[in-house]
């Protein structure tokens, strides 16, 4: 090549490599993924103009498990709604779309320190928040998850993070109780997706089943051919199967199981209680399926007061999943604000010693963040969707 | 590692395999044909796949199909499910050939050029997409009512997996006496051994290249509506997975070769399910990739070599 294009080339060469390099590193997500400059030791204090206060929600609000962050998102956001319209100081709240996605969650928590973020409802997933709460604790920022339930979250010694919904502690045994007593299965197959949340309570499940655990197996979530996993369960003639992960996967896994011919009965955990398991498996398949959840029915609850009626106007549908926890996630946070504090410190000393009658549960936080263990609930999918039965712990007449 | 299991669910796996290995096949066939004649890996060819399971799904949504069919509504679904995937792939292959590739090979632009357009070709069409259709995941209406055929062993065949095996060999076997019995085929033979001579010899590059990307697309097409058919479901990048591992396919059965692509194919499909079974899903992938490596080094041409340009008597 002559000398003007062989430097040509080169230059095309280099720049072709750095396009390759970045595409790779931030791969094809939506714009709000960008890098926070400030570092992240900068206290959060009330940004915006004056008398408002900035909170995030941070969670999957698109990709294949957003239905999750929907609902807790639409959740707090009528409590901000609520908490505006009395008027005094005025709170923004600000969406931070992970897609559910733990590789995104780090770049998104930068942007929320550099938007002067105060506190934030979420994160949605255990994964993402093992990312990003690192973070928001080096930057003081407050964060209460709605429904982050890995049990190893409580025991990095934050100071910043909170969760309002019992951990897998507690879910991971009601699940395996439910299927060794309840449904009296002899021969089990645990399932999960190794993901951080998915794998922490699917080995729960397996530890505390033990022996009956007859077959075991990881499935990749981004793969759609799940093919050996359901020869696995089949050929081991297993008499249930327990799911650790979220609702499109599972939805998947259990068409192809269904279709195989396994019918065995289904159980899965609170990131699978939703809907659109039904719709992916379909609803033939879906039928008499199971999860659990340390959640229980809004609609049914007695203590909600006007919350299911004010979501319905204020998002348009029905409450679903987490919506109410996140709708307490976020009342606790503005009950600080309305108190007077208005910077991440403040509101972080305020929730160490609230003690809040939330409309899901009492809203006190013990020394590591986490809320004392509510009852697990299980749910059935019944003509189409998925019905709460009742507690675990009273359904086995334990 | 439970080898037991290798050989207890041998039938089952090597079903399934060989179903998931008949659409790597067919995606592996784009690849293979425009790097035999062109030289060029097509990385935009994973998201022609993708636009073919959306022609697929939007011409189910169009018929208003919402459940199983039956007798001959099932097969006219399938065949105009089918001709709408490859009609659009097949479309869409031509027109990137040129807008991404032809004013490169215009001006003489060198392959990294050519090959840095396709990465970004692909990013595009993925991008694109997803802000259109949304990066949830799409579901097919269920069009055929899956029932098992016979069993070979313990190994189900059920009917979906029989018509993803046999259309992926129907359509390779046309493609072959395409490409070696017609004109056109010669010229693309011709292009992928000497392009300047074929020239000489009167083919028309132009045409040919043309051919070789509506080729390559048509049969991502037909592996699109077959995805769309075994996994009901498709996504802004549910051209990406299969796309490497087609890519892989075409590698290791040779690339530039026809039937190598099929051999690939199908040994990386059954590979897969075999590894999965004895190691576990979470190792499948590192499984056939580490296989892929070994076979590299000792036949780095791949397994039936680069065939498409070597002269056949």
């Amino acid at each position: 090549m002559r000398g003007p294009l062989r430097h040509t080339t080169k230059a095309v060469a280099i720049l072709g490599v750095a396009a390759i390099l970045l595409a790779a590193c931030s791969s094809s997500k939506k714009s709000n993924v960008s890098t926070g400059g400030s570092s992240a030791t900068s206290a959060a204090s009330g940004g915006g103009s004056k008398g408002t206060v900035k909170i995030g929600f941070f969670g999957a609000l698109t990709g294949p498990n957003a239905q999750l962050g929907i609902n807790e998102y639409n959740g707090t956001k009528l409590a901000v709604d609520q908490f505006n319209k009395k008027g005094g100081t005025q709170v923004d709240l600000v969406k931070y779309d992970s897609q559910g996605d733990p590789a995104q969650a780090p770049q998104l928590a930068q942007k929320a320190i550099s938007d002067k973020v105060v506190a934030i409802v979420g994160p949605a997933f255990s994964g993402e928040s093992k990312a990003a709460d690192p973070i928001f604790e080096q930057a003081h920022i407050v964060n209460v998850t709605a429904s982050a339930t890995n049990p190893g979250l409580a025991t990095n010694g934050w100071k910043y993070w909170h969760r309002v919904v019992g951990n897998d502690n507690a879910q991971g045994p009601s699940a395996a109780d439910f299927i060794s007593k309840k449904l009296a299965a002899k021969k089990v197959a645990v399932i999960d997706d190794n993901q951080e949340y998915s794998l922490g309570i699917a080995n729960i499940v397996r530890q505390t089943l033990g022996s009956l655990v007859a077959f075991s197996d990881h499935i990749d979530p981004k793969a759609q051919d799940y093919s050996a996993t359901v020869n696995g369960a089949k050929a081991a003639n297993v008499d249930a199967i327990f799911y650790g992960g979220y609702y499109a996967e599972g939805g998947r896994l259990l068409k192809q199981l269904r279709d195989a011919g396994v019918t065995a009965p289904f159980v899965s955990d609170d990131g699978a209680e939703d809907n659109k398991l039904v719709s992916t498996a379909g609803a033939a398949n879906a039928e008499g399926a199971y999860a659990t959840c340390p959640c229980g029915d809004v609609t049914q609850s007695t203590t909600a007061g006007t919350f299911v009626q004010d979501y319905k106007a204020d998002a348009g549908t029905d409450p679903a999943i987490y919506s109410a926890e996140a709708y307490d996630a976020a009342s606790v946070i503005l009950q600080a604000i309305g108190a007077g504090k208005t910077t991440g410190p403040d509101i972080n000393t305020y929730l160490a010693t609230i003690d809040f009658k939330g409309i899901t549960k009492e809203i006190k936080f013990g020394d590591n963040g986490d809320i004392a263990a509510s009852g697990i609930y299980i749910y059935k999918v019944t003509s189409g969707s998925f019905q709460v039965q009742g507690l675990v712990s009273q359904l086995i007449g334990s | 590692m439970h080898f037991h299991n290798l050989v207890d669910q041998f039938w089952p796996s090597t079903v399934d395999g060989l179903t998931v290995g008949a659409i790597y096949a067919l995606i592996a066939l784009g690849y293979t044909l425009v790097y035999g004649v062109l030289k060029l890996i097509n990385f935009a060819h994973s998201e022609i796949f993708m636009i073919g399971t959306f022609a697929s799904l939007f011409l189910l949504h169009g018929l208003d199909i919402k459940g199983p069919q039956a007798g001959a509504t099932l097969v006219g679904v399938l065949l105009l499910s089918l001709l709408a995937a490859m009609g659009a792939s097949g479309i869409a292959a031509v027109l990137l050939e040129r807008i991404a590739y032809r004013p490169l090979r215009r001006r003489g632009a060198s392959r990294l050029a050519a090959l840095i357009s396709a990465i970004g070709a692909s990013l595009f069409l993925q991008e694109f997409f997803a802000l259109r259709y949304g990066r949830d995941l799409l579901p097919f209406p269920r069009v055929l009512k899956k029932s098992t055929l016979f069993t070979i062993g313990g190994g189900q065949v059920r009917n979906d997996k029989m018509v993803v095996f046999l259309a992926a060999i129907i359509m390779m076997v046309v493609l072959d006496r395409f490409v070696n019995g017609t004109r056109l085929g010669r010229g693309i033979r011709a292009t992928a051994q000497d392009p300047e001579t074929a020239v000489l010899m009167g083919v028309n590059i132009d045409r040919v290249v043309v051919a070789t990307f509506a080729l390559g697309g048509m049969m991502a097409g037909v592996a699109a509506m077959l995805y769309g058919l075994r996994f009901e479901n498709t996504q802004y990048i549910a051209g990406f997975l299969p796309g490497i591992k087609a890519f892989t396919a075409a590698v290791l059965g040779g690339i530039g070769n026809i039937r190598g692509a099929l051999l690939g194919g199908l040994v990386l499909g059954l590979l897969e399910t075999y590894g999965a079974s004895v190691l576990g899903s979470q190792w499948k992938d590192v499984f056939a990739f580490a296989i892929l490596v070994v076979v590299l080094m000792f036949r780095p041409t791949g397994l039936l070599g680069e065939a498409l340009s070597r002269a056949r008597a």
